[in-house]
């Protein structure tokens, strides 16, 4: 009875996803339809998280943006995702990093991952 | 015509849309049914056929039904539902097998199935009445509160809401798109919410509000 939902998530999933985590950083290129037109968008930032499994995951990107925290969900496998990029990979002992919500400037920095 | 399936509610997921946003849809295992019996005006005085669904051994079913069965040379199966079709309907032959591909991309159905049983409910649960206050001395948490006025009318009127058994029963919900038809893996899925269980018995039919 379950691999009846597996086949109809198999179908919604991509397989091109790059492998990344909670504290790397990534550029998201999302797809935005304006007045008829499509282009690519690009969001960039740390992952705070990722979030549910199969076609139901989510991640969450948090950047500054003039000096404003932006927090945004993509669903991992939404076809509005043109490409996922990995920029840095990050060193971090969590697998949630809520606790850079309360952080500002240098503190809300993540160590960059050396020889992986 | 009117169509018709038995299926078993298989769970939740979701799936993404034509623009791509996300979209909940129920997974029912649709089919494959028999035709068992079929009913008509002159015989019976309403015209209708007998779907049967779910296998089931043989030495599980009882004599009757068993009877009934082999008196249409049908295997038997676990589940027995008559729907109602219209007088001259050639679709439906006794034996003939009933897939999911009934139903197509788009259509809207009824689905109707049994709700999951919640017990004995109180009347925050079962009818959302609104609870007392916690604090402040308060000793009326969820009590139901006056059920009516005093000596006149001296009863209580007929359908006040009170507590009681709640869930497990019959509920149908209407209009649901099918988003997605598979009879080779016989999985026929709908946006949106069936009552019951996984594993519950669901009836599908094409929507009386087309």
């Amino acid at each position: 009875m379950q691999d009846l939902i597996k086949a109809v998530e198999e179908e919604n999933m991509k397989d091109d996803i790059p492998e990344f985590k909670a504290g790397d950083t990534v550029k998201v290129d999302v797809k935005v339809v304006e007045g008829g037109k499509e282009r690519i968008q690009v969001f960039e930032g740390i992952v705070l998280q990722r979030k549910g499994g199969g076609v139901r995951e989510t991640f969450t990107v948090r950047k500054i943006s003039h000096g404003i925290g932006v927090e945004r969900i993509f669903p991992l496998h939404s076809p509005n995702i043109a490409k996922i990029e990995v920029v840095k990979r990050g060193d971090v002992n969590r697998s949630k990093l809520f606790y850079l919500r309360e952080r500002r400037g240098k503190a809300a920095r993540v160590r960059e991952k050396k020889n992986y | 015509m009117r169509k018709g399936i038995l299926g078993k509610k298989v769970g939740m997921t979701q799936i993404f849309n034509d623009e791509g946003e996300v979209m909940p849809v129920t997974i029912i295992e649709a089919g494959p049914c028999s035709v068992v019996q079929k009913k008509t005006e002159e015989v019976d005085g309403y015209n209708g056929v007998q779907l049967g669904f779910g296998e089931v051994k043989e030495h599980r079913v009882n004599k009757p039904l068993k009877g009934h069965f082999d008196k249409y040379g049908i295997e038997p199966k676990k589940y027995i539902k008559e729907i109602r079709v219209d007088e001259d309907d050639e679709q439906y032959q006794v034996g003939e097998m009933i897939k999911a591909d009934i139903f197509a991309t788009g259509d809207r159905v009824d689905v109707t199935g049994t709700s999951k049983g919640k017990g004995f409910a109180g009347t925050v649960k079962r009818w959302n009445f609104n609870t007392g206050p916690k604090t402040h001395g308060s000793r009326n948490y969820r009590l139901p509160g006056a059920i009516g006025a005093g000596s006149d009318p001296a009863r209580v009127f007929k359908g006040q809401k009170m507590p009681g058994h709640m869930g497990r029963e019959k509920v149908t919900i209407q209009n649901l798109e099918v988003v997605k038809v598979d009879p080779e893996k016989n999985i026929l899925a709908v946006k949106g919410a069936v009552p019951g269980p996984k594993k519950g018995l669901l009836l599908i039919k094409d929507s009386v509000k087309g």
